[in-house]
Order: C-alpha cells, then structure tokens, then sequence
C-alpha cells in the first residue's frame, strides 16, 4: 500500500472524493430515513458560501480561532515554564506532583460552571477554560520529557564545563522537545473541542454558539458547515505542529 | 607529585579507598562489575558526593563541580548529545568556556584532524559507527586539553577488531598529549596491553596496585589471583637457552621448555584452562608432558578445576564440564598432562 501511495500522489484524497460522491447521492435520492431532511453536499458547499459571503461564517470563526490562539499559547506557555521548573527541580516537582495530579484529570469542561461565577460570561471565559485545557497536559509530558533526558548526557554536559542553565538550554530542553510536542500537538484538537463545547452552553458567539442557533432554526445545513470547519481546524492544528516538531527533531531523531 | 591522590574516599560500594595517579601514566582499573570502578572514576569528576579527599597535583579539589574540575570524560555509552551534529559535540565544552568563535573552530578543526573525522563533521550521531563515535566522543573528551582524562569501559560496545585497532591508538594519543588517564575495564588482556599500572579493584576494595606483569606474575593474594583466571606461577630454579627461541627452565623438578629468547626467566605462568589432560598417553615428542595424581576436583561455573601433583610441584588444570563427564576422573588417578607451550607467560625480571 505504502509502494502505491508513494507512485499516485495525493492517494489520500481518493476516499474523501468517493465519501462526498456517495453523499451527494444519498441525499439526492432522499435515503436517509428520519423527519429532517439531510442536505447534499453540494448544498452544503452553497451555504458555506452564504454564510462566508455575509460574514457570519467569518465572525463566528474569528472569536472562535482568537479565544483558541490566546488560550492556547497562554496555557502552553505556562504549561512549558512550569513544567521546566518541576522537571528540572526534584524538590519542585514531589511538593506540586500530588497537587497537579488531583487537577489533571478533571475535564476542562468541567471547570465551567465555577468559573461562569467567577469570572462572568465574558471573554475571559472561553479564554481561561481553554488556558485550562492546555495547561495540565502541557504541563505533564513537558516534566516527562525532562525528567526522561538520560542523566549521561547532563553528567557529559557537566564535565564539559557547561553550568546549569547552560545545561538546561542546550541539552536537557531540546531533548524534551519531542514529548513537548506530544503534549502540544495532543491539546491543540482538544482546544477546539472544548472551545466548541463552552461557546455551545455558555457564550453566545463562536461556531460553537452557530451550531446551536442552527439547531434551533433546523438547519442542518449550517450544523455541517460547523462541523467540517471544526474537523479542518483540528487537523490543521495537528498538521501545523506536526510539521514544527519535524523542522526541529526530524534531523538528529 | 601525584597527579591525582584519592584520600580515605567512600561512596556505595567503595570504602576507604587510598589511591594515587601519577603525572602522564594511564592507569588502569581492573575489576569485575559491581566493584566500584565507575564510581570511584564519578568521585575524580566530581559527579558524585562523597566522604573523603580528592587531589590534583596536590590541591585538593572537593569543593569543586564537576563543570569546574577540568577532566576529560568518556562515558560508558559515550553520550555523544543525538541533537548535535558531530562539530557542535566536539565544540560543546569549548562553547561553554565562551570561547570566540574563530577560536573554537579552529580548535574543533584540529581535533577533528587528530582523531581522522574531519569527513563527519556534520553528521549526527545517529549517522554513526561505533567506532566512529567513539572517535567523536573521545575528540569531545579532549577539546578543554584536560589535565585528566577518565575512560570508562570506552571499548565495550564495539566488535574485537575495532576495539583492538582504537585501544592501541588511544594509547598513542594519550603518550603524545601526556594526559594522565584512568582507564576502567574488566578486561585482563585490555588492562595488559594498556596500563602502565594496573588498580585491581574487588568489592570496592583496593586489592593490589602495580605494573601489568606484576599483578599477573606476584599476584598479592587469592583474589587477584583468582580474578585474573587463577594461573600456575611457578619459579625458575634454573634456566638454559636451546635456540631457535626457546629456553628450557626447571620449575621445582619439572623441566619446562618455554618459548622464551632473551635474559633469564625467574619465573613463569600458565592458566589452568591451558594444561592438557588425558588418561591415555598422548603420541609426540615428550616436551612439557607430564605424569601427574588428581588430588583434588572442583567445579566452577561452567568448568572443572583438577588439582594435580606432578612430583613435588602442584598444577591446577581446568576442563570444560562436558568433556570432564566423558572422562572418567577422579582423585587419586594417575593422568597424562601436556602444559602447551605456546601459552606459557615468562618473566624475566627477578623478584619486585
């Protein structure tokens, strides 16, 4: 399969196409049982134009992509830092690790309801849940990566003269990158997987805010407008990080 | 002055150890695993605590990390850094001393020529042969021109043929750059061949330190002598050349044919696993055949141990288990033994 792959490019593209054909067909011939009619794709495709033509598309889109970006970056910052200091610090890390496991598990959507009281149907909102969402497993496979760097290499960096920090920036944290990127590449889906959810209970803007107004108007159509959005974001993302993490370990890993 | 001068050091398995490391010689520490030798080479680079004093050139040097220490390290596993290429490895300690650019590439060049792998400059570690790396790492252990260098079992993962044709190179290396060295091995015959002076080391316990045919032909006590593969010394009472590079020396009341041309021999080895037993009497010339009495048998790991009394002398011999139960020996039995020839060791040198 691999063989074939490699000798007709963009094989992969294939099964999508053949997906949407029979799709279309389906709906075309009115198959699907059920009350709500269900929309070929080439209606999709029309509505996706109507709703980026009028800017709701867009819009929604927007707030959704900015609360992602801002949270994301925030909680993974952080995560990173922080994960650096308990991976790198033994003591650092047996005082909080008891701590940071209690939270790890707790879904991020969970957090909502506290922190709608604390904080507000705002902005900060989707913000915080998706800094939430970000930072524990961030956070987690960057004290891993740490703490897995084989002490050879710090004992072999330390008889070379270098000092701690030296250490740290030059051996230790570009070892770690790989399981960073684990962690990243892992919260980067999840972010728009949270973000839909909240922005669906609790905000009344972002994709997930249309797919509920779709909902109540019966509109399927827009629903899978949403959804093929979100499906493209996540695999966006996922790509994205894919390709930064090659760009920098591909060469030695 | 001793280069390096251990004092009273402890740590794990290793306690009370005195030791001294003279200026330029490479040492060798010679020792099962699991005898301290790893750690005791930790304790000069100072990446381990420990009690007790360490000094160079007669400082002593406890206070100091090991980033401040200057010894050259090669690690067991090398831990060449996989994320750099072979350049940026070999200019890591220099790049730590802040060193300017020019310099530190001009001194990477140099080091790259020494070691013969100014082609690998940019590849990665993971692009690498085994002896390839090894090459890398040592040129990285080398970069600072440490005043010491520590070796730890640096040969241990290549095949015979490379570790044989590196050791005699790093031996060369170390005489030309005049770094005094510690060089840990389990190796015997890798401790021969490279030590000036050997440290046999057993449960973190200095059991003899001397020159490689010392320990070999005055081992101090049984568990030197058991370490190195328990050999038969025997002393020469007399000695006689025959020509044609052999030499006949009489051991107690056995004349021994030795291949030998040089000086007098005072004495000589040979290990058990090196006498020949049969019950019949073996066909060829009656040279280094003996009649012997099994006094004793005893099994040891996968071998049996045999005690002879040829005369007066005693020989212990050694035989794969398998063919001792095809044999049927046992004590009191009078035996054939063939000592081979080409596998006895001579000392010329008399007494320590």
């Amino acid at each position: 399969m691999s063989k074939f792959k490699k000798l007709i490019p963009g094989w992969g593209i294939l099964p999508v196409v053949v997906f949407l054909a029979i799709w279309e067909i389906v709906a075309r011939l009115n198959l699907v049982p059920g009350q709500f009619s269900f929309p070929p794709f080439s209606a999709v495709v029309m509505e996706f134009y109507h709703l980026t033509a009028n800017g709701v598309l867009g819009e929604n889109f927007l707030s959704s992509l900015t609360r992602v970006i801002i949270g994301f970056c925030a909680g993974s910052i952080a995560g990173i830092a922080m994960g650096i200091i308990m991976g790198w610090r033994e003591g650092i890390n047996k005082t909080l690790h008891p701590i940071i496991s209690l939270f790890y598990p707790i879904p991020a959507i969970g957090w909502l309801p506290l922190l709608m009281l604390w904080i507000g149907i705002n902005e900060m909102l989707p913000i915080t849940i998706i800094f939430i969402c970000s930072f524990f497993p961030v956070l987690y496979n960057t004290v891993t990566g740490i703490r897995s760097v084989n002490k050879d290499y710090i004992h072999a960096a330390r008889t070379l003269g270098a000092s701690d920090a030296r250490i740290l920036a030059t051996v230790v944290m570009p070892l770690a990158l790989p399981n960073i990127f684990t962690g990243l590449r892992l919260e980067a889906g999840m972010a728009w997987r949270v973000i839909v959810a909240a922005e669906m209970v609790a905000i009344p803007t972002g994709i997930g805010a249309l797919l509920i107004q779709a909902e109540s108007l019966i509109r399927i159509d827009i629903i899978i407008v949403c959804l093929i959005v979100l499906a493209v974001m996540c695999f966006a993302f996922d790509k994205f990080f894919g390709y930064l993490e090659d760009k920098m370990t591909a060469k030695w890993r | 002055m001793p280069s390096i001068t251990l004092k009273d050091v402890s740590k794990y398995v290793c306690q009370a150890v005195d030791l001294e490391i003279f200026d330029k010689e490479l040492l060798v520490l010679l020792g099962p695993n699991g005898a301290g030798k790893t750690t005791l080479v930790n304790i000069i680079a100072g990446l381990t605590d420990y009690s007790g004093s360490v000094f160079f050139d007669g400082t002593p040097v406890d206070k100091l990390p090991a980033n401040r220490r200057g010894v050259g390290y090669l690690f067991q596993d090398l831990a060449l850094f996989p994320h750099l290429d072979v350049a940026a490895n070999i200019a890591y300690g220099l790049m730590s001393r802040q060193q300017h650019r020019e310099r530190v590439d001009a001194r990477v060049n140099e080091l790259l020529q020494m070691m013969k792998i100014e082609h690998l400059s940019s590849r990665y570690p993971k692009n690498l042969s085994g002896g390839e790396k090894q090459r890398v790492a040592l040129a990285r252990a080398l970069a600072l021109s440490p005043k010491v260098l520590l070796l730890d079992e640096p040969l241990s993962s290549l095949d015979v043929q490379t570790a044989k044709y590196l050791r005699t190179e790093l031996r060369q290396i170390q005489r030309n750059l005049g770094v005094t060295t510690v060089y840990v091995t389990h190796d015997l015959e890798e401790a021969e061949e490279m030590a000036d002076r050997i440290a046999v080391l057993q449960n973190g316990h200095l059991e003899q330190v001397s020159r490689p045919e010392e320990v070999f032909f005055y081992p101090k006590n049984e568990k030197v002598s058991d370490f190195i593969g328990a050999p038969n010394i025997l002393d020469c009472d007399y000695c006689r050349s025959l020509g044609k590079g052999v030499m006949e020396v009489g051991c107690g009341d056995l004349p021994i044919i030795v291949p030998h041309d040089g000086n007098s021999v005072h004495r000589i080895a040979l290990f058990p696993h090196d006498i020949y037993i049969s019950e019949a009497k073996p066909p060829g010339p009656e040279v280094n055949r003996f009649r012997g009495t099994i006094v004793d048998i005893a099994p040891v790991d996968d071998a049996v141990r045999i005690k002879l009394k040829v005369g007066e002398t005693c020989l212990l011999a050694e035989m794969p288990h398998h063919i001792f139960e095809d044999m049927d020996l046992v004590v009191g039995k009078e035996v054939f033994l063939i000592l081979k020839l080409r596998r006895i060791r001579v000392y010329e040198n008399k007494g320590l």
